[in-house]
C-alpha cells in the first residue's frame, strides 16, 4: 500500500516525562486516520512534531513524507511541505472577513503589495465551493458560528496546497448539526484524495469517519486497527489498558452527613443563555464525588458559580451543612469553608514571581497576624509543616514558584487550600499536565484529604481517573446532569452514553 | 521536623547573582552620577548647601514615587498625580491666602481632597473597569484645567509662616542627632532580629562578617547624612516627612496583609481573586493612598515655593514613574519595592539638580533623563530574560 506518511521510532522527552516512546505509525495516502488515547497519551505531542512546533533535533526518530525524510524547523516549514493543522482553538483573525482570513499572509497582490481584490474574491469563491458552503466572503469571522469558523479554517488550509490535514479535537465545541456538516466535508475531501489525521476523544465519531485507528497510551504505540474490525469496547480497552484498579487502589472511606446541597442551580453565559441547567446534587462528608463530561458540558461553570467566581448571572439554592447560603465571591466561599482549585493553575492559581511561602499563605494571612503584622515566624512554622506533609520538592520555602515543576506547583496550590482547612474541596482537573509520578502523589493526597473527613468534588476528563478516584460519579452533558451513580454499580458504557448524550451501542 | 527540609540549601546561583548585580548597579550608577557632577561643578554639587537642597528635591519625588510604586505593582498607572499636586497647592493657597484659614485645617482639607480624588480614580478603574491610563490621563487634563480655573492664571501667595515651615524649615540640630541615634538603634535591632530569625529556621543568610560590615556601612551613612545636614542648617522638614512615608510604606508592603495583597493583585489578579482577595477594594485603596501622598507632595511643594502656581507639579508624574521603574518596579505588575523607588527618586533628583547646576540646556536635561530611564529599563528586561 502507498504510505504518504511514515513515522519511525519517534521519541520525545520532556523534563520528567516521556511524551512519546518509540512510536511507529504509517498513514496511507487518501485515508482518514484516527488517533485516540487519553489526555497525556502523546497525541498533542505527535501533532506538534508533525506541524513543526517542536522543531527537529528536539525529538528522536524519523518522519518520511512520500518517502522523503522531513525535519521541520518551524510551523511554516510544515505548512510549506503540505501539512496543515486545524486546532481546537481556532487561529482566525476575528475582525477580518472570510476572504481576508483565508488568504492571510498569502494575499494575491501586485508588485507594490497592493491587494488584488478581484482575484481575492474569485479565489475565495472557488475554495468555498470546494468545502461546500456558501457564505458571504466579506462577512467578518467574529459573526460566524464556531462550526463555520472551523470550515473557514479548513478552507484556509486548502488554499495552500495541502497534502495532509490534521484535525485536533475538531468537534469538541460543535453542535450535532455542525458535526454532521464537518463529516460531510471530510468525506468530500477524502474523495478528492486528501489525507487526513483525525484526533478525537469521541470514539463514536472516530469509528464513523476514520478508515484506520491508531491508539496511543502513556506515549507508547498500542496498535493500529481497521475501523470496520473494531468497536467502542475494544477501543476503550486499548485506550485505558491495564486494570485501573491497580493504579487506583480502592479504599473505603466512611461517608458522613451531607455537607453541600445544590438545588436547581443554573448558570447563564454573557448573552443570557443557560449553560448549566437546573442542576441538583448532594455531597457528603468523606466522599469523593466525580464529575465527568465533555469539554463544554458545564462542569467548570457550575463550580465557579458555586464558588462565587462566575462573572455572569447564576441562580439556584446552595446549602452548606443544611444552611442556605449566598456566596457572592471567592472571599465568601473560602470563609464558608469551600476551596476551589482551578483547572488552569498557572492562570488562576499561582503567583509565579513570589516564593512558595507567599503562595501558600496568601489566602489565610489572618492566621499569622500578631500585633497587626504578619508574624514571619508563625508563617514559617505553619508553612513548613504543610510543606513537609505534601513533600514539595524545592530547595527552600523561599524558592520562587516559577522555578518549580508542574507537579510541585500543583502541590503548592493544594497547600494553600489545605491551609484554609475547608469543609470541602472542588478540584478541577487536578492532574492536568502533570507527569505520571506526581499524578500518583496527587491522587494519594486527594484520598488522604477525603480520609481526614473533607468532602471532595473531582472534575476530570480522564475516565480512568474519575472511575479510579471517585466514590460516586455524576455525568453531565450540555449543562444537564445525565447520570448519578455509585462507583460499585457503575458501568463504563453507560457513562459514555451519558456524557455524549447519545446511545452508542 | 520543621527544619529538616531547609537544611540542604542550594542557592540558585544564577538568579541570585543577577539579582545582586541588578540591586547594586543602581547604587553604582548613583555614585557615578554624584562623582560626575562633583567634578563638573568643581565641587559645588557636593557643597553642604546643595546637598541640603537636593535632599528637599528628593523628598517630593520620593513621596510621589512611593505611591506610584504601589500603583504600578498593582499593574496600573497614575498620570494625574502632577496635576493633582498643583491643584492641591491651589486649594490650600486659596483657603489660606484668600480666606485666612489656619495651617492645620488647610492640610486636613488638602489631604482629604486628594484622597477623594484617589477614590474617584480608583472607583472608575476598579469598579467601572476603565483602564487606569485613560482615567488618570483624563485626570491629568481635568485637574490642570481646574487649577487654572481656580488660580485664574495668576500665582496665589503668600502662605503663612507655619505653612511655609513644612517646606522650608529645618529640624533643630539636637533633635536631629537624637533622631540619628534612634534610627541607628532601630535599624540595628531590626537587622539583628531578622538575622537571628533566619538562623533559627536555617534560612539562607550572608556571612557574619558581611552582615557586620553592612550594618556598619548603614550606620556610618546615617551618621554622615545627619552630620552634613546639621553642618548646614539641620535636617529639612520635607526629608523627615519623606522618611516617615518610607518607613510606613516599607512596613506596610512587607509585613501587612494589605501589602501582600497589593503584590498578589499585580502578580496575578485572577489568582488573587480565586484566593479570596477582594481585588477591587485593594486597587481602590491603592489609588486613595496615591491621592493622599500626592497631596502631601503638593503641600510640601507649595510651602517651599511659598505660592501656588499654574505650572506647579507639571510633569511630576513622569519623574515619579521614572523613579519607580528605575528602582526595579515592573510594569507587568507584582514586582517592585519602596526602597528601590527611593533610590530611583535619588537618581532622578540628582540628575535634575546636577544638570541645573551646570546650567545645562533644558533640551539636554530632557534627553539625558529619558536616556537614563531607557537604560535602566533595558537592563531590567535584559536581566529578567537571563533568568
Amino acid at each position: 500500500m502507498n504510505n504518504i506518511l511514515e513515522i519511525k521510532n519517534l521519541t520525545k522527552v520532556f523534563p520528567g516525562v516521556v511524551a512519546l516512546d518509540n512510536v511507529n505509525i504509517n498513514i496511507k495516502k487518501g485515508e482518514i486516520h484516527g488517533i485516540c488515547g487519553e489526555n497525556g497519551a502523546g497525541k498533542s505531542t505527535l501533532i506538534k512534531i508533525l506541524s513543526g512546533i517542536y522543531p527537529k533535533n528536539t525529538y528522536k526518530g524519523s518522519i518520511l513524507l512520500n518517502g522523503d525524510a522531513i525535519a521541520f524547523k518551524n510551523n511554516k516549514d510544515a505548512k510549506n511541505a503540505g501539512i496543515a493543522t486545524i486546532y481546537q482553538e481556532l487561529s482566525l483573525v476575528q475582525e477580518l472577513n472570510i476572504a481576508e482570513n483565508i488568504f492571510l499572509n498569502n494575499e494575491p497582490s501586485n508588485k507594490f503589495g497592493v491587494i488584488d481584490n478581484n482575484k481575492l474574491f474569485k479565489e475565495t469563491q472557488k475554495i468555498l465551493e470546494q468545502v461546500g458552503i456558501d457564505s458571504n466572503f466579506d462577512e467578518k469571522v467574529v459573526n460566524l458560528s464556531i462550526g463555520k469558523r472551523q470550515i473557514i479554517e479548513i478552507a484556509k488550509a486548502l488554499s495552500k496546497n495541502v497534502k495532509i490535514l490534521i484535525f485536533d479535537e475538531p468537534t469538541s465545541a460543535l453542535t450535532d448539526q455542525e458535526v454532521e456538516t464537518l463529516m460531510n466535508i471530510l468525506k468530500k475531501l477524502k474523495k478528492k484524495g486528501l489525507t487526513c489525521i483525525y484526533i478525537s476523544h469521541r470514539l463514536s465519531e472516530i469509528l464513523q469517519i476514520c478508515d484506520t485507528i491508531t491508539t496511543l497510551r502513556d506515549g507508547k504505540f498500542i496498535g493500529t486497527k481497521v475501523s470496520k474490525e473494531t468497536n467502542i469496547k475494544k477501543l476503550t480497552k486499548m485506550i485505558i489498558g491495564k486494570d485501573i484498579e491497580k493504579i487506583y487502589p480502592k479504599e473505603k472511606i466512611p461517608i458522613g452527613e451531607t455537607v453541600l446541597k445544590v438545588e436547581d442551580f443554573c448558570v447563564y453565559d454573557k448573552r443570557g443563555k443557560k449553560i448549566v441547567k437546573n442542576v441538583t446534587f448532594e455531597l457528603k462528608k468523606g466522599e469523593i464525588l466525580g464529575f465527568y463530561g465533555l469539554i463544554g458540558a458545564g462542569r467548570t461553570e457550575l463550580f465557579s458559580g458555586i464558588f462565587g467566581a462566575y462573572p455572569n448571572r447564576i441562580d439556584g439554592n446552595v446549602y452548606i451543612q443544611g444552611k442556605k447560603v449566598q456566596i457572592k465571591s471567592p472571599e465568601d466561599a473560602i470563609r464558608r469553608g469551600i476551596f476551589l482549585l482551578t483547572e488552569d493553575r498557572k492562570r488562576y492559581g499561582l503567583f509565579k514571581d513570589k516564593t512558595i511561602k507567599y503562595n501558600i499563605t496568601i489566602s489565610t494571612l489572618d492566621k499569622f497576624i500578631q500585633n497587626f503584622t504578619i508574624s514571619e515566624e508563625k508563617e514559617t512554622i505553619y508553612t513548613s509543616e504543610i510543606y513537609d506533609k505534601l513533600s514539595i520538592k524545592a530547595s527552600s520555602l523561599n524558592m520562587y514558584v516559577k522555578n518549580l515543576s508542574g507537579g510541585n506547583q500543583q502541590k503548592v496550590v493544594f497547600a494553600r487550600a489545605l491551609m484554609a482547612e475547608p469543609n470541602f474541596f472542588i478540584l478541577d482537573e487536578p492532574t492536568k499536565g502533570i507527569d505520571v509520578g506526581a499524578k500518583m502523589e496527587i491522587h494519594n493526597l486527594i484520598k488522604k484529604i477525603a480520609r481526614s473527613g473533607v468532602a471532595v468534588i473531582l472534575i476530570a476528563s480522564e475516565l480512568s481517573e474519575i472511575i479510579g478516584m471517585s466514590d460516586r460519579v455524576i455525568t453531565m452533558h450540555e449543562g444537564k446532569i445525565t447520570g448519578d451513580e455509585k462507583i460499585e454499580t457503575i458501568d463504563r458504557g453507560s457513562i459514555l452514553n451519558n456524557i455524549f448524550g447519545e446511545n452508542l451501542h | 521536623m520543621v527544619n529538616n527540609h531547609i537544611n540542604n540549601i542550594k542557592v540558585n546561583l544564577n538568579t541570585s547573582k543577577i539579582n545582586n548585580i541588578k540591586r547594586y548597579s543602581m547604587y553604582i550608577a548613583l555614585i557615578f552620577i554624584w562623582i560626575f557632577f562633583t567634578i563638573m561643578t568643581d565641587g559645588t554639587f557636593m557643597a553642604m548647601r546643595n546637598l541640603s537642597n537636593l535632599s528637599r528635591q528628593v523628598s517630593i519625588i520620593a513621596i510621589l514615587a512611593t505611591g506610584m510604586t504601589l500603583v504600578i505593582i498593582t499593574g496600573n498607572i497614575d498620570l494625574s498625580v502632577g496635576s493633582l499636586m498643583g491643584l492641591i497647592g491651589a486649594i490650600s493657597a486659596v483657603f489660606q491666602a484668600w480666606y485666612g484659614m489656619g495651617t492645620l485645617p488647610v492640610i486636613i482639607i488638602a489631604i482629604l481632597f486628594g484622597s477623594l480624588i484617589g477614590l474617584f480614580n480608583g472607583y472608575l478603574i476598579s469598579f467601572a473597569k476603565i483602564p487606569s491610563f485613560v482615567v488618570t490621563l483624563a485626570g491629568l487634563l481635568m485637574f490642570r484645567g481646574l487649577l487654572i480655573a481656580i488660580n485664574k492664571g495668576v500665582t496665589i501667595s503668600p502662605m503663612t509662616e507655619s505653612y511655609k515651615f513644612i517646606g522650608q524649615a529645618y529640624l533643630s540640630k539636637g533633635v536631629g542627632y537624637i533622631l540619628c541615634i534612634a534610627a541607628i538603634l532601630i535599624y540595628d535591632l531590626i537587622s539583628i532580629k531578622s538575622r537571628s530569625f533566619k538562623v533559627k529556621y536555617n534560612f539562607k543568610i550572608e556571612s557574619l562578617n558581611k552582615f557586620i560590615l553592612k550594618l556598619a556601612l548603614y550606620n556610618i551613612l546615617i551618621i554622615i547624612f545627619t552630620l552634613i545636614m546639621n553642618i548646614y542648617r539641620g535636617i529639612p522638614i520635607p526629608v523627615i516627612i519623606m522618611l516617615a512615608v518610607i518607613v510606613v510604606f516599607t512596613f506596610v508592603m512587607q509585613r501587612t496583609k494589605f501589602g501582600r495583597y497589593i503584590y498578589a493583585v499585580g502578580g496575578n489578579i485572577e489568582a488573587a481573586f480565586y484566593s479570596g482577595i477582594n481585588t477591587k477594594l485593594i486597587i481602590l485603596f491603592v489609588f486613595i493612598i496615591m491621592g493622599a501622598l500626592s497631596s502631601i507632595s503638593g503641600i510640601i511643594l507649595t510651602a517651599r515655593l511659598n505660592a501656588a502656581t499654574v505650572t506647579a507639579g507639571m510633569n511630576m508624574e513622569l519623574d515619579a514613574i521614572a523613579a519607580s521603574v528605575i528602582g526595579g518596579t515592573s510594569f507587568s505588575g507584582g514586582i517592585g519595592s519602596i526602597p528601590g523607588a527611593i533610590l530611583g527618586a535619588l537618581i532622578m533628583a540628582s540628575l535634575d539638580n546636577g544638570m541645573s547646576l551646570l546650567n545645562m540646556n533644558v533640551s539636554w536635561q530632557y534627553m539625558i533623563k529619558g536616556l537614563v530611564l531607557l537604560v535602566a529599563v533595558l537592563f531590567d528586561v535584559y536581566s529578567k530574560n537571563k533568568e
